[in-house]
């Protein structure tokens, strides 16, 4: 099966050989290197841009201004805070121009910990992002999700920023992209690079994939419960469903685990049908606590749902540090890890009513 | 396309086009000063724009090449650029339009300040408040018309604006370093309007540089620095900038000198600046003594805009601002509304 990486990289051959796509840019997205997590490798549309990324979020608005069809990306999203009121612009644009100019922008960036980042490679950006109206944000937790989500960015005539898990780039999927050779050997040697000397003159040999396209604004549900429900996404959508299994498995029932998949427009009919059917939530992530996207979520079921709420509804988050240390106590200090998540989801499942 | 072609090759020893030039630079100003007195008099919030680039903005208004999409020219403004846009041939009432924010506006819809224009057909981008940005955006455009220049389509260029101060910002060093990538060359005009000033800021106590050009001229970019308060001076320059880039496909660098006759906008009063020089004064002291002109004509033409305004003016006193429930509207393209999922859409 393909991994997250190899998953970007067939959404983006699919998107310059069917889509538009006109320019895959960034620091070092074109050859030799191909992206720092190899999201760009053997593809034909591929440049690299100046190490600044104020000039890489310019350039997108421009190329897309003038009708082009790029895709940008950030090298990690620890570096896309100096870009922010340019990525505010591309938001208000097509409103500021009272709908003059529509953008039709990818921005893509992996994002999160859990690489042993230390402060600047294990940034979160969804709370940050939640709040860049004009933008839809999504995160994928799957290879599946990752070239169908990347395949809906391309295709949306609106700014999209795909944040992808650092921590998930190598982990390969279950469910094969429709196209995909199943043997991963195959899929390695039709389109990984090869290293040193063998990659110059290499060419992919691209798989014949499909347009199916992963719908922005539409949660998927991963496990089915009617105890308790998890909203969350990115990488901790394994560690919930984990957890999950694992409270199942002692009986203690059935947590339904939500992977949102967009940040905006999230996908509020699925959360608010299964908090009405289990009456117990726990949003999960791992951006910084205070003014945290799930905030907003627990606002809206305290507005919404209160009284069928069967216990009081929790967010777990990012602590609120100034970073995430690199030795591993600091980061598992900082970050929800799955003992956290037990300990929460317990709580949550053991209060009376 | 653009007029040039009727242009004569010598155009300020053409009566005709000198008395046109003239009365562009008029209607600039009296639309300016009609804003301005909006402002005063309550008919509008904010005012900001370009009296005193007359000159410059009417050489630059003339020459661009207007059109939508690459093969015509790209206008990344900023907020002194109205007298550009009038020249370029937009119906004086919509400034004012902007200026009262109504709905009929049709740059922004009412949503934004005046002076800042977007005109889809004309390529001109929308216009922002936040000061430079301009120049990290402009490459993009400029690709594209690279793009379409390496491919033998009809091509123009990129032109970027912005003032003095607003070089400090970063984005301006993006801009040079962009439109220079060895071998990916873009076909940009940038022009740095110097009125000397940042808001109150006198550029002497911020700036080491002799010349803004200079950093441009540090790229290997041809640049030139040219008195904006003289229309021949500008109209030459800015011919030599666009003929250079439309043949060679790589940029060029105007600092235009200017002057700023009624202050950063209508936070510092906007009042009358006496002490530096009018470039309309100084055109029309050469009309004069060239005898292309008398003292009637000159003030004919001035009440003939002064009137224009003001009926533009009384008839956008009638239009209504834009609904209260417009305002998610556009948030995106393509249906969703904007706002928070179930509950706004």
């Amino acid at each position: 099966m393909a991994n997250m990486a190899q998953a970007v990289r067939m959404a983006l051959h699919y998107g310059e050989k069917h889509l538009g796509v006109s320019d895959i840019f960034g620091e070092d997205v074109g050859a030799p290197l191909g992206g720092v997590f190899t999201c760009t490798q053997g593809l034909k549309t591929t440049w690299n841009s100046p190490l600044d990324e104020r000039g890489i979020i310019g350039a997108a608005i421009g190329l897309a201004l003038a009708g082009q069809k790029a895709v940008a990306e950030i090298q990690f999203c620890d570096y896309i805070f100096n870009t922010i009121d340019l990525l505010k612009l591309a938001g208000n644009n097509n409103w500021a121009s009272n709908g003059q100019y529509p953008l039709n922008i990818t921005v893509m960036t992996p994002a999160g910990a859990g690489i042993h980042g230390s402060l600047y490679h294990s940034h979160s950006f969804d709370a940050w992002a939640s709040r860049l109206a004009g933008w839809k944000v999504v995160m994928p937790s799957t290879p599946r999700d990752a070239y169908g989500l990347m395949l809906a960015a391309i295709e949306e005539p609106n700014p999209v920023l795909v944040m992808i898990p650092k921590a998930l780039m190598r982990v390969k999927g279950e469910e094969l992209i429709p196209g995909e050779p199943s043997d991963e050997k195959e899929l390695k040697e039709r389109i990984d690079a090869p290293l040193g000397e063998a990659r110059k003159g290499w060419e992919p040999r691209w798989p014949e994939l499909e347009f199916v396209p992963t719908p922005i604004g539409k949660a998927r549900i991963v496990r089915e419960g009617r105890a308790a429900t998890v909203v969350t996404y990115g990488r901790h959508v394994f560690i919930a469903e984990k957890v999950a299994n694992m409270l199942a498995a002692e009986g203690l029932g059935d947590v339904e685990v939500i992977d949102l998949r967009t940040i905006y427009p999230y996908d509020w009919a699925a959360i608010s049908q299964s908090i009405q059917k289990t009456g117990r939530v726990l949003f999960l992530n791992e951006d910084t606590e205070i003014t945290n996207f799930g905030e907003h979520l627990l606002r809206r079921t305290i507005e919404e749902h209160y009284y069928q709420l069967r216990a009081r509804p929790r967010l777990l988050a990012g602590a609120h540090v100034p970073g995430i240390g690199l030795a591993p106590p600091l980061e598992e200090a900082s970050v929800p890890q799955e003992h956290d998540v037990e300990r929460e989801l317990r709580a949550l499942l053991s209060e009376l009513t | 396309m653009s007029d040039t072609s009727r242009i004569p090759a010598q155009p300020f020893k053409d009566k005709n086009f000198s008395l046109s030039y003239h009365r562009h630079m008029t209607r600039a100003r009296a639309l300016e000063e009609r804003l301005i007195k909006m402002m005063r008099s309550g008919d509008g919030y904010f005012w900001i724009g370009g009296p005193g680039e007359e000159a410059f903005a009417v050489a630059l208004g003339l020459q661009v090449r207007k059109g939508e999409g690459p093969a015509f020219d790209y206008l990344h403004l900023h907020y002194r650029s109205n007298p550009v846009v009038l020249t370029m041939g937009a119906a004086m009432i919509d400034f004012i339009r902007q200026m009262k924010s109504t709905a009929t506006d049709p740059f922004s819809g009412g949503r934004n300040f005046v002076a800042h224009i977007c005109k889809r057909e004309w390529n001109i981008v929308p216009v922002t408040s936040t000061i430079e940005t301009q120049f990290a955006v402009a490459p993009g455009t400029a690709m594209a018309q690279r793009r379409a220049r390496l491919k033998g389509l009809p091509h123009g260029v990129t032109v970027v604006i912005g003032g003095d101060a607003g070089t400090a910002e970063g984005d301006f060093a993006t801009g040079l370093i962009w439109a220079t990538r060895p071998g990916f060359e873009l076909p940009m005009l940038f022009i740095a309007t110097n009125n000397k000033y940042g808001i109150s800021t006198p550029a002497e106590t911020q700036h080491g540089e002799k010349n803004i050009a200079d950093r441009a001229r540090a790229f290997g970019m041809p640049a030139q620095v040219v008195d904006g308060n003289s229309p021949e001076k500008i109209w030459s320059a800015l011919e030599t900038a666009f003929d250079t880039i439309r043949s060679t496909g790589k940029p060029y660098f105007l600092e235009v000198m200017v002057s700023r006759l009624h202050g950063h906008s209508s936070s510092s009063g906007a009042a009358r600046t006496l002490d530096e020089p009018c470039c309309i004064d100084l055109f029309e002291k050469k009309l004069l003594k060239s005898g292309w002109i008398s003292e009637e004509e000159i003030e004919s033409v001035k009440q003939l805009a002064h009137q224009e305004a003001q009926e533009a003016h009384e008839r956008v006193k009638t239009e209504p601002y834009p609904e209260g429930s417009t305002f998610q509207d556009h948030s995106f393209a393509g249906g969703v509304r904007g706002g928070v999922p179930g509950r706004d859409f």
